[in-house]
């Protein structure tokens, strides 16, 4: 007997939120335990110390706590970013391309004006280079896309290598001392074309400043016209063109917007904290935004707890792998299993399965 | 004068891993699959290798016998790789997700597994440096045949390589007659193409997304396993394998889904990726060059796109999760 | 003919969709050497019937035996190893693929794949039955009828003797149709059981030797062809002597309102869709628009709603206040923003009209996102409205943030031409407005679109069936092959003189 007959599969018609919540808790404990099964396998350290011990490197000391916020301040601003295109069925996972060329149009300013313009006017000409090279990056798939219907996810993927060797070039011609292979602090000593921070706090100005694009993505998506146009270009392009919507004008606008956002990330982590450029300065975050921007649902406001979630567990392992000498990449791994988990959770939320109490009657028992 | 004699070798030695990765996703997205986990399977594979030729060369202290050196290394390499597979194809085929998610938590996943457990071994052989070498296990990866050497120039380009190179080539063209001339090939090319075809022709859809998906995903582990073990004379240092996954799956665009198209150009590929060392530039002109596989990738995916040829076009229920009664 | 073992006995088949009953307690014979016909209203549970003889799906109780012996038919495969084949009325054919690689997919005939002896039997089976296929050629480049052709040989090469197609004329010609039943007879006399399934009466009349009637899910039974007649298998189908009595007030002071003249339309692959086609349709008037499907009313349709690029013509509009306005060359936006306010009832309710995943309000929200100065949408006046529309068109929905791919076809129509009527219109385009709706769902359209004709706007009614064509119009243009084939005065025409038109340019003996 075929083993398909014990169990038959259907579509949901939709679980109320909070049981569908209850299902995604419920992953993420599954998760959590079978973290602690690999951390002690792997390790032979007990479970437990080592999520106290994740806890305390996220959040035990204010400086962490910051340093928390910050880091979900940028993961959330990207995952803003790609979530547009995504809600438009444009699966741009060009992000990380977008964040580097916007960082290092932000650093081109900062080195190369740093000296020559008053620090208010670099600063604007800092956020509009960022923003335009962002833009511009994520522009280009999207031209392609529109006017031939050219792969997408491939295309922003090959832009992100592109991206990156754009970046290491500039490293060496910019790199201070030469033969230092890397460009160091920019305009230490002048401060030139730094973002201002407000009070004692450094990076106070990019989480407020990221907390307001959540706000206006918000909006965006959800109540403005431009927002419609990318739900219904999403859905079904036969019927934005039955209602006289452009969608080639709504691809290319929503994919600049997109590309825009993550000009301010890159914008926030040069001029804002990191006050330099390298090609890691994305960090592999805008490909983690995917995956938050999923995980939400493309809702930004779950979006700020999709993102805690994966900077927690991000800065927790790497706590823990100080703390207890483990390998940074500890982290991932857990990570990994987390998302895993996540991930196949969604199917209980989507799909019923009814096994049949007998396969050949066909009688089914709905579970 | 350009020393091609010696360019070609470098560029072919490049070129193995991408060879493998690109056959093991073209394999993988002929059936509908998109892997975006292939980076992360292939570094896997290579740490999976690395453990098992580790404890063997532990365990017997120096004193290898060839056939264990090679098998133990392999076998583990493949079954870490299968398991990747698997976990893939449970996923996004039983539970329905989303492909492009899966694929990237699962590089994240891979890269942090592979560095970890390197890192772990690197802490447990004492090392002073951070990187762990194998080169008993190398030794027998990378000997090639012996005769090689006296044939010149003919030998240097066409024989100087460990058997896991002409392996990748094999594999390739093997890869490239089923899926053009067999019935296996034409089946899983229609579950890419139209799973719902395939579907009413009396196709079992899953069974032959698994197949594709983990066969693909063992050869892709290989290409790690023959970066650690031949072209870095085993020696596993973290995050030495770098991006190549990601420059395997352009490589399959750049192919248009072709892999004995895959064996010329990923020794393309590889050459452009070490280009910039043989010719004479300033350094940062070469970050310049190994920019040249991305650019070609994307020049070639416009064409085709703008040509629009079906038969140049991705599968068409590329990356979309199959559910027989959604139709 | 009754003591013959069927090929297949279907018995008390019954198959749910979550709480819809698709099939219940069917029962159903196939004999060899018979062309069956399986008539239904659509939904009435026929392509589902006949999905679980081929493996699609598995029914959730009853027995199905071949020959005489119990069978379990998991997969489609199972069916073609019990010689069941089954012409989808979506074809299911690789694009990419040539003839014979699509017909040899999924057969296990050891592990090479020898694509000579393939197309040699190909070609062996084609002259056989008179069929004309390239086997290398790719299907991509085919033609509807000879991708269904393809299908046909698919089948065909798997040995099928229990033939299984679903509305197979719904897409060919008239031409390519005679051909088709040549087909069938022929494999008749060859022995096969053949079933058809269809709604349209001419079709069984013309081609079957025995009709099953399904309706609602229900088998309502059987009977051979010629003993009985078109009007007893409607009644059977619909459950109650039909008097189909559509209200058809007078048109009151017609005039001009849209002016067609000379377009010519080319579809994406170059082929011509619509020849010269020149008509004029009036306001507080009814044009039917009749003809074989696929014979170019979608495309007529969408170039008048701006959807279609055009080669040559012009479609002009005549403001009721005096003054024209060239429609032609203008995308929907365009023409809204002039002033027209043209409503469109695609064929396609949830791929065009509306969007699925939405609820009530944003699908009403469609039309009207724009309005209003500002880069924010407006929600409440969209609710009122989906509100309404439920009230007036008794939608049944649980509320109106229900999406709307949760509602049943009627009540989906019903979404979809409240929302279009919504808009006052002076130009009412609807196609196929009633497909897949119930008796009582479709009585409430026609009563919507003639309460459009009495307020003065211009409605062009695509439809299939004659008789309501026939007594909802006021004139009727039939469409033949893309071009003109007459235009008739709906209360004087006969439903042989439109037929006849629709199968031949001018309808041969027929003058209007």
């Amino acid at each position: 007997m075929n083993k398909e007959s014990r169990f038959h599969i259907s579509k949901r018609k939709a679980l109320p939120w909070y049981k569908a919540w209850a299902i995604r808790g419920a992953a993420i404990v599954l998760a959590l335990i079978v973290c602690a099964l690999i951390t002690t396998l792997a390790t032979g350290l007990n479970p437990l110390k080592v999520y106290g011990t994740m806890i305390q490197g996220a959040l035990g000391t204010p400086r962490k706590v910051w340093t928390l916020m910050q880091n979900l301040a940028i993961l959330l601003c990207i995952s803003l970013a790609v979530t547009p295109a995504f809600r438009m069925r444009f699966w741009n996972i060009g992000a990380e391309g977008q964040v580097l060329i916007s960082a290092l149009a932000c650093a081109a300013c900062m080195i190369l004006l740093g000296d020559k313009v008053p620090n208010a006017v670099l600063i604007l000409i800092m956020i509009a280079a960022s923003v335009a090279a962002g833009a511009i990056w994520a522009v280009i798939p999207a031209f392609f896309k529109a006017k031939f219907n050219t792969n997408e996810t491939l295309f922003t993927l090959m832009m992100n290598y592109v991206a990156t060797q754009l970046v290491a070039y500039f490293v060496i011609v910019w790199e201070v001392p030469k033969g230092a292979g890397k460009i160091g602090i920019i305009n230490q000593s002048t401060q030139a074309g730094w973002l201002p921070q407000i009070g004692d706090y450094k990076y106070l100005l990019n989480i407020l400043v990221v907390a307001v694009l959540t706000v206006l993505m918000y909006v965006y998506l959800n109540y403005t016209k431009h927002g419609y146009e990318i739900a219904v270009v999403g859905e079904s392009e036969r019927t934005a063109r039955y209602v006289g919507i452009k969608v080639e004008k709504v691809i290319i606008r929503t994919l600049l917007l997109s590309g825009a956002v993550c000009g301010v990330a890159g914008l926030l982590l040069v001029g804002g904290t990191d006050h330099t450029v390298t090609t890691t300065i994305a960090g592999g975050r805008g490909f983690t935004a995917v995956m938050v921007s999923w995980l939400a649902k493309f809702n930004p406001i779950g979006m700020i707890f999709a993102s805690l979630l994966l900077v927690f567990l991000g800065r927790g392992a790497s706590e823990i792998s100080t703390v207890y000498g483990l390998n940074n990449s500890f982290g991932d791994i857990l990570t990994g299993v987390i998302l895993f988990f996540i991930i196949g959770s969604e199917f209980f939320i989507n799909y019923q399965l009814h096994f049949r109490v007998k396969a050949e009657k066909g009688g089914e028992a709905n579970v | 004068m350009f020393d091609l004699v010696g360019f070609i070798p470098r560029a072919v030695m490049q070129g193995i891993p991408l060879l493998f990765g690109a056959t093991g996703e073209t394999l993988t997205e002929k059936s509908g699959n998109l892997n975006l986990g292939i980076p992360g399977i292939m570094y896997v594979g290579g740490i999976s290798g690395v453990i098992g030729a580790f404890l063997y060369e532990q365990s017997c202290g120096g004193n290898v016998v060839p056939a264990l050196a090679l098998l133990i290394p392999l076998l583990s390499c493949l079954a870490g790789s299968l398991l990747m597979g698997l976990l893939y194809c449970f996923l996004t085929v039983t539970l329905r997700a989303n492909q492009n998610v899966t694929g990237l938590a699962m590089t994240t996943f891979g890269v942090g597994f592979g560095n970890f457990f390197g890192g772990s071994l690197i802490k447990l052989s004492g090392a002073d440096v951070p990187s762990i070498a194998l080169s008993a296990t190398s030794a027998v990866f990378s000997r090639s045949l012996g005769f090689a050497e006296k044939l010149g120039w003919f030998g240097q380009i066409f024989l100087s390589y460990g058997f896991l190179a002409y392996t990748a080539v094999a594999i390739a063209l093997i890869a490239a007659f089923i899926l053009k001339r067999t019935r296996l090939g034409l089946h899983l090319r229609a579950v890419g193409e139209s799973p719902a075809t395939a579907d009413a022709a009396g196709l079992n859809i899953a069974r032959y997304k698994y197949g594709a998906t983990c066969v693909g995903s063992m050869v892709a582990g290989l290409g790690g396993l023959y970066y650690v073990m031949d072209y870095a004379c085993g020696v596993w240092s973290n995050n030495a394998f770098g991006d190549r996954g990601w420059l395997a799956i352009a490589l399959v665009i750049f192919t248009v889904w072709r892999p004995n198209v895959s064996v010329l150009a990923s020794i393309l590929f590889g050459g452009l990726y070490i280009l910039y060392l043989f010719i004479p530039s300033g350094m940062a002109d070469k970050e310049l060059y190994k920019m040249l596989p991305y650019i070609v990738t994307i020049i070639v995916l416009i064409i085709s796109s703008v040509r629009s040829k079906k038969e140049n076009q991705p599968p068409q229920s590329l990356g979309l999760a199959y559910f027989r009664e959604e139709r | 003919m009754e003591n013959k073992t069927p090929a297949v006995a279907m018995r008390d088949i019954t198959k749910t969709f979550g709480n819809i009953v698709a099939n219940d307690k069917v029962w159903l014979d196939i004999y060899r050497g018979e062309i069956l016909a399986l008539l239904g209203e659509n939904g009435s549970g026929k392509t589902t019937l006949m999905n679980m003889l081929s493996g699609i799906y598995f029914p959730d109780a009853g027995t199905i035996s071949v020959d005489g012996k119990e069978v379990v038919i998991r997969s489609p495969r199972d069916a073609f190893a019990l010689g069941i084949g089954m012409i989808h009325q979506h074809f299911k054919l690789v694009d990419v693929f040539t003839a014979a690689e699509n017909i040899v997919l999924g057969l296990k005939e050891g592990g090479k794949l020898d694509m000579k002896a393939a197309a040699a039997k190909i070609r062996a089976i084609c002259d056989t039955y008179g069929f004309d296929v390239d086997p290398d050629q790719k299907v991509y480049d085919m033609s509807v009828s000879q991708k269904q052709t393809v299908e046909i040989v698919k089948v065909l090469y798997r040995g099928a003797d229990i033939l299984i197609l679903d509305e197979p004329t719904a897409v060919l010609t008239p031409q390519e149709t005679d051909k088709l039943f040549a087909v069938l007879r022929n494999m008749r006399s060859d022995g096969k059981a053949v079933v058809i399934i269809t709604h349209k009466m001419h079709e069984v009349e013309d081609l079957s030797d025995r009709v099953a009637v399904l309706r609602h899910g229900q088998f309502v039974g059987d009977m051979l062809t010629k003993q009985t007649n078109a009007q007893e298998m409607t009644n059977m189908m619909v459950g109650h002597a039909v008097t189909l009595n559509i209200r058809r007030p007078e048109p009151k002071n017609p005039r001009k309102r849209l002016e067609v003249k000379n377009l010519t339309v080319r579809n994406v692959d170059g082929i011509v869709k619509l020849e010269d086609v020149s008509f004029t349709a009036n306001s507080g008037e009814i044009l039917g628009v009749a003809g074989i499907s696929g014979c170019g009313q979608k495309e007529l349709l969408e170039a008048i709603a701006g959807l279609q690029p055009v080669e040559t013509g012009s479609v002009t509009y005549y403001e009721p206040d005096g003054g024209a306005e060239e429609l032609l060359g203008k995308d929907p936006l365009a023409i809204a923003e002039k002033g027209v306010v043209l409503s469109f009832v695609p064929e396609d309710r949830l791929g065009m009209g509306l969007v699925g995943s939405m609820d009530l309000t944003d699908n009403m929200m469609l039309r009207s996102f724009r309005r209003g100065k500002g880069p924010f949408v407006d929600r409440k006046s969209p609710k009122k409205l989906a509100e309404q529309v439920v009230a007036d068109l008794s939608v049944n929905t649980p509320g109106v943030s229900t999406p709307v791919r949760r509602l049943s076809g009627g009540n989906v129509q019903k979404v979809l031409v409240g929302r279009e009527i919504a808009a006052a219109p002076t130009v009412l385009l609807t196609a196929y407005a009633v497909r897949g709706l119930d008796i009582g769902a479709s009585y409430t359209i026609y009563d919507l679109i003639n309460q459009q004709k009495e307020a003065g706007v211009a409605v062009i009614y695509v439809g299939e069936d004659l008789d309501v064509l026939l007594e909802l119009s006021d004139r009727i243009l039939v469409l033949c092959g893309g071009k003109v084939s007459g235009i008739v005065d709906g209360r004087r025409t006969s439903k042989r003189e439109v037929g006849l038109m629709m199968t031949k340019l001018g309808g041969g003996d027929a003058n209007e």
